[in-house]
């Protein structure tokens, strides 16, 4: 029996395939056979993916040693280069058609987010503005939560409720649109740039993507890249001076 | 041969990815700044150009699409690897304005595409 636990522990890269590909099959059953199709299966097979995460901790499943391959699988590398992979045939045109609104949505997004973060670390009464904008930077994704965090010398706590912030809105841009999509009115390509420079959260906008169309995921998956890389210039160097001007004053 | 799609598409990425860093140590900021969405630019130009002169084979796009269908599952593996008890247990101030914030950015996002749409008639 150790012997076989030993084997599935040695080879976790592997053993993630099967589990990503029972995960799909159960989901596929489910939407299909049981929803019929009223809920993608893909949106079912991601909420699953999070309700397992839940039995372990800062790595969600990946902490228990013998799904320790999903950390490969789901981590940043795979999830970057078969993002980029998906732009192979992606049109320019699509992309330059959307270039005023996507590069205003993704301004107007990332501002957007960050006053709604200011706005409610102040309302749980955080008055220091490194905490203030540690804890609006993770509002806007959670990769920049950190990134201002150190650049400003904010607690561990404050970091990691910066990314809890974060991770949140992937949960909920991941479960939620593509229940709603007809209300939000993601349908083209151009609407699906906006989607992802609002939105901002690669992980969740690509999920929540992939479970709408997934034609339409270099799309948003292009501006929410974008959004991350802008986030983390503005937020540590001209939203964090701006907003300790402001609470100085 | 498969793999000179997937080499294509691997030089595109590590292109992206010195760009996102140039920019990172440009603004001292630690981190990779919009890399990924470099590297899509450069993956995009660079295969319509190959196309136009027929240099890419199917068998380059068999590589290439290999991974374009590996997106789904690792999409859902990346769901698997969430912090997701921190997320819902460490504190109100994480949960109310993360769920906010993604709320009324549906709301602008609906307001946008509305904008987006008036535009093309």
């Amino acid at each position: 029996m150790d012997a076989v636990y030993q084997m599935f522990l040695k080879n976790g890269f592997v053993l993630s395939f099967l589990v990503v590909g029972v995960i799909m099959l159960v989901t596929q059953f489910i939407s299909q056979k049981i929803l019929r199709n009223k809920i993608p299966g893909v949106a079912l097979a991601i909420a699953l993916g999070l309700i397992l995460a839940s039995f372990g901790g800062k790595t969600g499943i990946a902490d228990i040693p013998l799904f320790s391959g999903m950390a490969l699988l789901g981590g940043s590398m795979l999830r970057d280069f078969a993002i980029v992979s998906t732009a192979y045939g992606a049109s320019m045109v699509e992309i330059k058609k959307a270039g005023w609104v996507g590069v205003i949505s993704l301004f107007v997004g990332v501002f957007f987010n960050f006053i709604v973060g200011v706005a409610f670390a102040i309302l749980f009464g955080y008055s220091n503005p490194g905490d203030i904008a540690t804890l609006a930077s993770g509002t806007c994704t959670f990769i920049v939560g950190p990134i201002t965090g150190n650049a400003v010398g904010a607690s561990s706590e404050i970091i990691t409720l910066s990314i809890a912030a974060g991770v949140v809105k992937v949960l909920i841009v991941s479960v939620a649109t593509p229940l709603f999509k007809r209300l939000i009115g993601i349908e083209s390509k151009t609407s699906a740039m906006v989607f992802g420079g609002v939105m901002g959260t690669v992980s969740g906008v690509s999920a929540a993507l992939a479970s709408i169309n997934p034609k339409l995921v270099p799309y948003g998956a292009l501006t929410a890249t974008f959004y991350t890389g802008i986030a983390a210039i503005l937020c540590p160097s001209v939203f964090y001076p701006i907003l300790k001007w402001i609470l100085m004053a | 041969m498969k793999i000179y799609g997937v080499a294509i598409l691997a030089a595109c990425y590590f292109a992206g990815l010195i760009i996102g860093e140039l920019l990172g140590s440009l603004f001292g900021v630690k981190g990779n700044l919009g890399g990924v969405g470099f590297a899509m630019l450069f993956f995009i130009l660079l295969t319509d150009w190959m196309n136009k002169k027929n240099k890419i084979t199917d068998e380059y796009a068999a590589g290439i699409s290999f991974w374009t269908s590996l997106y789904i599952p690792i999409v859902i593996a990346m769901a698997s690897i969430q912090n997701v008890n921190a997320a819902i247990n460490s504190g109100a101030v994480a949960l109310v304005s993360g769920t906010v914030a993604t709320v009324l950015s549906f709301v602008l996002i609906r307001f946008l595409i509305s904008l987006l749409k008036q535009e093309g008639e």
